[in-house]
């Protein structure tokens, strides 16, 4: 099926919880209500005619006015796709865990978390799974400021180079 | 013996562990030889890759993708490659897709060389681990003429690659192919049918095809369990649709479908169809040019894809979002490693823990890919 028709199959189930069908190229996407996301996605998962039995990838996009996570459904039996998308508030944004559905979700999810900052309800173990657990913030987040040091390692070389041409100025 | 008193063990293997393949640690709970649960912990290798992306512009992040699989470096140059061409509606020259697949296929059997060769040195084998280097030079050897690095090759570009082949290269390829193939028979009779090596392997940490769909275990690890799927056949890219070669599949010959056994095997079976691959390539290769125009100040419009590529460690998801300016807002790889380790936790329950080491090695998994 192409992916804006299990979008309409959506629609049609699920009417005031897609907030929006986009066409946009080369991609198109549905974007639907975080309160429907798990729904959503059991059907998807049960429905004979889409069959997703995969989540090939789950990710967030920070678009400093909001946090997006995006979920690239997937189906091995009937070899198509599409692109689901919630959209959250920047502070503290939370949805649920979809991890009861397809359990590639945990791992993805805990990336999410740590990266980005979004929590999911829900989740068996949702720890940091990339960075430090004392990690102060979220890095991938638009307004993430580096800190200079960690534990008293700094995270800036200065170059002497650098400071000769600074010196002949 | 009432008053004798067991608890359980908690053991911790790596970060600096001679089989984990980079830097791995996991927590191990163990009732004696007998895991309760291995539960991984990963990051040691994260070096922010992501973040780098959206400081860097589209063509000055071709090097840092390297960095991502270091050990086939050309698909991440291609999946890049390929999703910076789909934003912005680039066409590659007919030569210069093929030049990526030959590059690729190549890169796929050395790093297939490696899971094979390191397959056998952790299970205790030097032997297999030496000859299988031995193989794998001679391919850096000849990527190196390509492309003047031996590992983090930067050879693609938005567009093509960098360079066409050199001359007397195609003979050379050629040649070594004409080396490998008997090799290969000789791997199996000296390794793979070895009776020690199939009862190591064999009924080792068997994933089921659903197992292996809902933990979205992609590449060799998915179709040792049987799931049909090879992202060069099923969702063709570049120039595969003009070769024929076949896709293995795990059945389960030894013992259970989708145990060790079969995810090795895999690798094997692999390398033999990436040589016929590579036949084909070298002989059908158009002539032309190998990179399209693309202006330096690339900015493809405002817009969001997922490519994905069938690496040597399976299909790899790029998903770039732009937003029109010359560095990319967000870009994200979905890898084989990372949904590898994943389903380590659950397959350890009740595993030995001298299985853990075979189950790594099985599944290939490699570190810098996981932690990006």
């Amino acid at each position: 099926m192409e992916a804006l028709k299990i979008y309409e199959r959506i629609k049609e189930r699920f009417a005031d919880e897609v907030l929006e069908i986009s066409d946009r190229k080369p991609e198109p996407f549905a974007v639907v209500a975080p309160r429907a996301i798990v729904r959503i996605g059991l059907f998807l998962y049960d429905d004979p005619e889409c069959a997703m039995d995969c989540l090939s990838n789950e990710t967030g996009v920070d678009y400093k006015d909001r946090i997006e996570v995006v979920y690239h459904v997937f189906s091995y039996r009937h070899r198509h796709s599409c692109v689901l998308k919630v959209r959250l508030p920047r502070d503290n944004p939370s949805v649920e865990t979809v991890e009861e559905i397809w359990r590639s979700a945990n791992w993805m999810e805990r990336e999410i978390f740590d990266l980005l900052g979004v929590t999911f309800e829900g989740h068996t173990d949702l720890r940091r799974i990339l960075m430090p657990e004392d990690w102060p913030g979220y890095p991938l987040r638009k307004d993430f400021v580096e800190p200079l040091e960690y534990h008293g390692i700094s995270t800036v070389r200065e170059s002497p180079i650098i400071r000769l041409d600074q010196k002949k100025k | 013996m009432s008053t004798l008193r067991t608890e359980e063990m908690t053991l911790n293997m790596g970060p600096q562990h001679p089989s984990t393949h980079g830097v791995l640690r996991f927590v191990i709970k163990a009732d004696g030889e007998v895991m309760r649960e291995a539960i991984p912990d990963v990051g040691y290798l994260h070096r922010s890759i992501e973040k780098i992306a959206e400081k860097v512009g589209y063509h000055g992040f071709m090097p840092y993708t390297d960095r991502v699989d270091y050990v086939c470096a050309m698909f991440t140059n291609q999946g890049w490659g390929m999703a910076c061409e789909k934003l912005a509606g680039i066409e590659v020259p007919r030569r210069g897709e093929y030049c990526r697949v030959i590059a690729a296929e190549f890169n796929r059997l050395a790093s297939h060389l490696l899971t094979v060769g390191l397959m056998g040195m952790d299970i205790g084998a030097m032997t297999p681990f030496l000859h299988a280097l031995r193989e794998r030079e001679m391919i850096n050897d000849l990527i190196e003429e390509l492309c003047g690095a031996r590992l983090t090759f930067n050879y693609m570009r938005i567009g093509g690659v960098a360079w066409d082949l050199p001359p007397g290269w195609r003979e050379k390829a050629l040649a070594y192919l004409d080396h490998l193939e008997p090799i290969l028979e000789e791997y199996n009779s000296l390794f793979s049918y070895n009776k020690i090596c199939v009862e190591r392997l064999a009924n080792v940490a068997p994933i089921t095809a659903e197992e292996a769909i809902n933990y979205n275990l992609v590449g060799p690890n998915l179709r040792a369990s049987g799931v049909n799927w090879d992202v060069r056949k099923d969702l063709p890219y570049s120039v595969y649709p003009d070769f024929d070669f076949e896709v293995p599949l795990g059945s389960g010959e030894w013992g259970t479908t989708g145990d060790s056994m079969d995810r090795y095997m895999m690798r094997i079976r692999e390398m033999v169809q990436s040589s016929r691959i590579l036949r084909q390539a070298l002989k059908q290769m158009p002539d032309g040019a190998v990179l399209a125009k693309v202006v330096r100040n690339f900015k493809p419009a405002p817009g969001e894809c997922q490519v994905r590529v069938e690496s040597a460690r399976g299909d790899q998801g790029w998903y770039v979002v732009s937003d029109g300016s010359a560095n990319p807002w967000r870009v994200h790889v979905r890898t084989g490693s990372f949904a590898a380790m994943g389903i380590i936790q659950k397959l350890s329950r009740g595993l030995m823990i001298a299985d853990l080491v075979v189950l790594i090695a099985s599944l290939d998994v490699i570190a810098p890919e996981i932690d990006r």
